[in-house]
């Protein structure tokens, strides 16, 4: 089964009356005879959960929106899409626009806002001209504008380039950035559904979030809900990435077995490797063994399993791989994109990237696993927003689970690598 | 978010201060009435900053000083707020970049697809080392973090462009047919 993947394929998907053909646009017009409260309560019931990464049920936040709070509404889209890993939500935006600004629209005429911003990574230049010329096109058919579909319900979409910071993805940095501030983020609360762009109530999801919207309108929230698993509603794309045979991004249910997903939509791993580890959602999920993956994908499974859904992007580590270097790949990362707001996070992430880089370089020391679990350990729940966690969790995740990898990593590197002239870590990563 | 060990950020900015130019930097009357346009897009001028930013950028190919006061002009912001701007981003270059700016991921799903031997192949064939540009001032080379291409990789992005499946072969006949 198919929802938002349903037009991927098709040529011309991006196109407004492709997507008419395809029954597009019919679930606003139903939508814009229902209650707005209605189609809360139908999201409510769909369980359909943030699919940026935290998993919150979209229904219920919607429903902390103040009551009688005279400033404007907004409705924010995040199409930030910077978790490594993941590479969904550009297959919505580059094939199916027009899904993504019905389900703007379902959720405008729910939440009564009439301004919707879509905040998109600055390097999808393509897909932000994408948007804009469907935007366009809508326009013309006063599906947006003054009366959207006739009626006396103004809406204005706003596609807007971030320029290159994967922070911004984080909530509240993102209605900073969106501010024309610098992306740091804010503490909650207040949270963005009461104090958000410009301090006006504002709801923050995730592009693929929305999208999900109009099927929840077709199908009718139960049914929707049925199609996933306890508490997790409908489908979800999974992007699966590194060593399979078949990379891709693949519509499936909430809880599909992430051995399913691996072995059998992704192909499996080449010829003659074996698995080792497997990160289940985005880079900043807890990493899992290959011991690990009969699980179900969803957030409650994985979440009792010490790791989390996250965005979905997995990523398969076979045997092949040095799991040292791949953590020192991410730690790099997160280093380098902490916004240095706030001293647990900036300086806690620098000291673990200079403890990975010594080891690299030959000069790690017996404790230097510990020293990277301490600093970990003291980041977490320290910091103003989640990046902070998400910089540890994989630290604590591949130190813990491939200890063993780390002490011989360190103990041969030592011995054999006579002091590097350049630093590997800069070099070779 | 410019944060980096290994970034030139503290260069950059020792550069911008030394090499500060006189000439004030001025729109063209068709940029000048696109950016009145996109300002009045937005419920606050100070959100105009990022596209702003942007336009300026693909008008003078970089944000020096200049640009910087051009655009707090026009947001009416105050230049500092600009500069702290300007310098939390990883896609505003504070320096000319060349004809061709190769931008490639480094990040954990293009490592998996060997991003690192590219990225050695890369500065090879052009002759430079990250963060530099040719002499004849065609290529920069920069290696970024991840670009959402995952499931493509290895990835790069050349200016507007996103270049994905690499392989050391498809980059000698991309940089071929760069002119
Ligand atoms: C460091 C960090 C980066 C994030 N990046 C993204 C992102 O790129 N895209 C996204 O949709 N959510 C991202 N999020 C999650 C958002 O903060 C937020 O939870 C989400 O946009 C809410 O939408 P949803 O409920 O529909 O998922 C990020 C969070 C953190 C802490």
């Amino acid at each position: 089964m198919k929802l938002v993947s349903r037009n991927f394929a098709t040529p011309d998907s991006h196109k407004l009356a492709v997507y008419e053909q395809s029954g597009g646009y019919a679930r606003i017009r139903k939508a814009l005879e229902m209650e707005p409260q209605k189609i809360i309560d139908e999201v409510i019931t769909s369980n359909l959960r943030g699919l940026g990464g935290a998993g919150f049920p979209a229904g219920r936040k919607w429903s902390f929106l103040p009551k009688g709070n005279p400033k404007p509404r907004y409705l924010v889209v995040n199409a930030d899409e910077g978790e490594p890993g993941t590479c969904k939500d550009k297959y919505i935006m580059t094939y199916d626009p027009h899904l993504l600004l019905e389900g703007i629209m379902i959720a405008s005429w729910a939440i009564n806002s009439h301004t919707c911003f879509i905040y998109i990574r600055g390097e999808y230049v393509k897909q932000a001209r994408i948007l804009e010329e469907a935007i366009a096109e809508a326009k013309a058919a006063g599906y947006l504008g003054d009366k959207i579909f006739g009626k006396d319900f103004p809406l204005e979409v706003i596609v807007h380039r971030g320029a290159g910071a994967y922070i911004c993805g984080e909530e509240t940095s993102l209605l900073n950035s969106l501010e024309g501030q610098r992306g740091w983020p804010r503490l909650k609360p207040p949270f963005p559904a009461v104090e958000g762009y410009l301090a006006c109530p504002t709801i923050v999801n995730n592009v693929e979030t929305i999208s999900y919207v109009p099927w929840v309108i077709e199908l009718g929230g139960q049914k929707f809900a049925e199609l996933g698993s306890e508490r997790n509603g409908g489908l979800r794309l999974y992007s699966v990435s590194g060593c399979v045979n078949k990379p891709g991004v693949y519509e499936l249910p909430m809880g599909t077995p992430l051995r399913e997903i691996i072995f059998e939509h992704a192909g499996g791993l080449p010829e003659g490797r074996t698995l080792k580890a497997v990160i289940p959602g985005g880079s900043s999920a807890p990493v899992l063994t290959a011991a690990e993956i009969d699980i179900p994908m969803d957030f409650d499974s994985l979440a009792k399993a010490g790791s989390m859904l996250g965005s979905a992007g997995i990523i398969v580590f076979d045997d092949s791989v040095n799991l040292v270097e791949a953590l020192a790949v991410l730690i790099r990362f997160y280093a380098h994109e902490s916004c240095g707001q706030c001293t647990p996070c900036r300086e806690g992430t620098g000291w673990m990237r200079k403890i990975i880089a010594r080891v690299l370089d030959g000069g790690g020391r017996p404790a230097d696993p510990d020293n990277l679990l301490r600093i970990a350990n003291n980041i977490i729940g320290r910091s103003i927003c989640p990046l902070g966690e998400a910089a540890s969790l994989p630290v604590i995740g591949f130190v813990t689970k491939f200890r063993a990898e780390f002490e011989e990593y360190i103990a041969t590197s030592r011995k054999v690598d006579a002091p590097a002239t350049t630093s590997r870590m800069a070099a070779a990563l | 978010m410019k944060n980096d060990g290994y970034s030139v950020t503290n260069k950059i900015m020792a550069d911008s201060i030394t090499t500060e130019q006189t000439q004030p930097a001025v729109f063209s009357p068709a940029a000048f009435k696109e950016a009145e346009a996109i300002i009045a897009r937005y419920p606050s001028r100070d959100s105009a900053t990022l596209p702003i930013l942007h336009l300026a950028q693909r008008e003078f190919g970089y944000i020096s000083p200049a640009v910087e006061q051009l655009a707090a002009d026009l947001l009416q912001r105050p230049v500092t707020d600009i500069h702290g701007v300007v310098t939390f981003y990883t896609m505003f270059n504070q320096k000319p970049v060349g004809k061709y700016h190769i931008q490639i991921c480094r990040n954990i799903s293009c490592w998996l697809k060997n991003a690192p031997g590219l990225l050695e192949h890369l500065k090879n064939r052009l002759g430079i080392d990250v963060g530099e540009t040719t002499p004849d001032g065609k290529f920069t080379l920069t290696a970024i973090e991840c670009l959402a291409h995952c499931e493509q990789a290895p990835a790069m992005q050349v200016n507007d462009d996103i270049i994905t499946n690499l392989t050391k072969e498809k980059i000698d006949t991309l940089i071929g047919d760069l002119k």
